[in-house]
């Protein structure tokens, strides 16, 4: 295992996709590079942070534009 | 490990029963019931046009046809995925429908993407203390916004709907027209590219 084969396995690595010798592979090499380390590190916490992350705050000015279309167009009888 | 996605339990968590049965009355015509669909899917939904059109009056227009699509073509959701998973594939349709009308030369998500084997990361620096606590959620949900809007169109749709949707690798590559394999590349891609971009925000140190 080397830095460029974490890379290339690091999406399925944090997805917990790998099989377990792969997986045990990384984490023994993730044990003595610090680089990789960080990496896995920090790209972990990308992802956490935008799932975790709270939709934007619609202003209330578009909120009510699109909900009182959307309320117009589906009491509209249909035709 | 624990995979990267798991998130603090009963988080957003919206019941699945609830959703089925207020999806069942809307289907029996009870616009009631599709008006509180709508309640609670709009600000993600416009989150995710937003972050695919970069456009807010495009992002508003394709949120407003993808309810109205959804409610139209109710009947022919079959229950075989979640209600939002398939939502959120009538609004990235939408969202893309737009994207493409402003930017008929540059933008094509089902091209091959050319994705270098050989990509290194670079800046690889200790974040510190957590992101969330350094930033208040105002700050921090703009930094987010403006992270994703810089990378390329078929890098962000694939990291919206993966990471941010939590869609599926098979739902996305689905909603998208991509292989499974390309998901997975572009994913990867898209992952290292923004962790690049938030290294600028929250490397140790930095000044607040």
């Amino acid at each position: 295992m080397n830095c460029r084969s974490v890379v290339r396995e690091l999406s399925s690595y944090l997805d917990g996709e790998l099989d377990t010798s792969l997986q045990q592979s990384i984490e023994i090499h993730l044990e003595h590079c610090e680089d990789c380390h960080l990496l896995v590190d920090t790209t972990k916490k990308t992802i956490q942070i935008f799932c975790n992350s709270e939709p934007l705050p619609l202003s209330d000015d578009v909120r009510s534009r699109l909900h009182d279309a959307l309320v117009k167009r589906l009491h509209k009888p249909r035709s | 490990m624990e995979p990267a996605h798991a998130k603090l339990a009963g988080s957003q968590a919206n019941s699945p029963d609830n959703e089925a049965a207020l999806v069942a009355s809307a289907k029996a015509g009870d616009v009631d019931a599709f008006e509180t669909l709508v309640n609670r899917y709009e600000r993600k939904i416009f989150r995710l046009t937003q972050h695919i059109t970069q456009n807010t009056e495009d992002a508003q227009d394709a949120s407003q046809e993808a309810f109205l699509k959804a409610f139209e073509h109710l009947g022919e959701f079959q229950g075989n995925s979640r209600f939002y998973t398939w939502l959120v594939r009538i609004a990235v349709n939408q969202a893309l429908m737009k994207l493409r009308k402003r930017h008929t030369r540059d933008i094509s998500l089902d091209q091959d993407i050319e994705t270098e084997d050989n990509f290194m990361p670079r800046e690889i620096e200790d974040w510190g203390p957590s992101p969330e606590q350094r930033y208040a959620q105002d700050e921090l949900a703009g930094i987010l916004s403006h992270v994703i809007g810089e990378l390329e169109p078929p890098f962000r749709t694939v990291f919206q709907l993966r990471d941010i949707e939590e869609l599926s690798t098979e739902e996305t590559a689905e909603a998208l027209g991509l292989s499974v394999p390309a998901v997975k590349s572009r994913l990867l891609r898209a992952r290292l590219k923004l962790r690049e971009k938030l290294n600028r925000y929250f490397r140790k140190g930095i000044a607040q």
